[in-house]
């Protein structure tokens, strides 16, 4: 597994139990009134989840597993998925504390923007690598 | 699927009732569809340490899929219940199972983190 697949994925991990504990938490505030404070970290929980663990994880068994180039560079250009990478993690930390209450929606915004650029730089990676198979 | 065809149905009856029903329809769908898919796939094909090749601890790979779905069945009893007829065992239930699924990320994050290595 490329280094950078290493990291994707150990992140995923780390959004998923982040994301699950939180997720945990707002669950049992459903059923006591000690806990109903968490029912705000509810944005945390979905960023974390969908964004953080989800496509993180989509990208770093894609990097890993896709076909390389005949005579490139093994696994593809290295530098943008490891931008994509910073760029995600930058965007989910800043759209799940954007979507509370008390900060600013200029977070969200940028978060969004960044995961966006995140998207791309991990598209236009990948594009050329997904290629039809034809036996020799 | 079928508590997604539920929330559909208006004479389903109460406003209570469809809001408890509609994050437990994501949740089925994203934990116990997409999320479990996830966990065995990533079992299987996620490469396995040298010299052992071994899968991992087979005790942590089965409490993440007992944990996933026992607590994911406790939710789906629970939380709609919650919404009918609130009581200390229903909420007992809704706090157990929201544990439950948190052991599951717990072991399943345990057994492949390991496994996640550059070669």
């Amino acid at each position: 597994m490329p280094r950078a697949s290493v990291w994707l994925v150990r992140t995923a991990l780390l959004h998923l139990t982040l994301g699950a504990g939180i997720g945990a938490v707002a669950l049992a505030g459903k059923a006591s009134a000690a806990l109903a404070f968490s029912l705000a970290l509810r944005p945390v929980h979905v960023e974390c989840i969908l964004i953080g663990w989800t496509l993180q994880l989509a990208f770093g068994v894609a990097y890993w597993i896709l076909p390389r180039r005949p005579g490139g560079a093994k696994g593809g250009d290295t530098a943008r998925v490891w931008t994509a990478w910073a760029l995600l993690n930058a965007g989910v930390i800043a759209v799940g504390l954007g979507g509370l209450p008390a900060v600013s929606g200029w977070a969200l915004a940028s978060g969004r923007l960044a995961e966006v650029a995140a998207a791309v730089l991990f598209a236009t990676h990948a594009w050329p690598r997904v290629r039809s198979y034809t036996p020799a | 699927m079928v508590a997604g065809v539920a929330i559909t149905v208006p004479t389903f009856g109460r406003e209570a009732l469809h809001a408890a029903l509609r994050p437990l329809w994501v949740h089925l769908l994203m934990v116990g569809w997409v999320t479990q898919m996830i966990f065995g796939v990533a079992w299987w094909m996620f490469p396995r340490p040298a010299p052992a090749r071994r899968f991992g601890n087979p005790v942590l790979g089965w409490s993440a899929y007992v944990a996933l779905n026992a607590g994911l069945l406790l939710r789906a009893l629970s939380e709609p219940a919650l919404a009918t007829a609130p009581g200390p065992g229903v909420r007992a239930a809704l706090v157990a199972s929201a544990a439950l699924q948190f052991l599951a990320t717990l072991a399943f994050a345990a057994t492949i983190w390991p496994r996640t290595r550059g070669t």
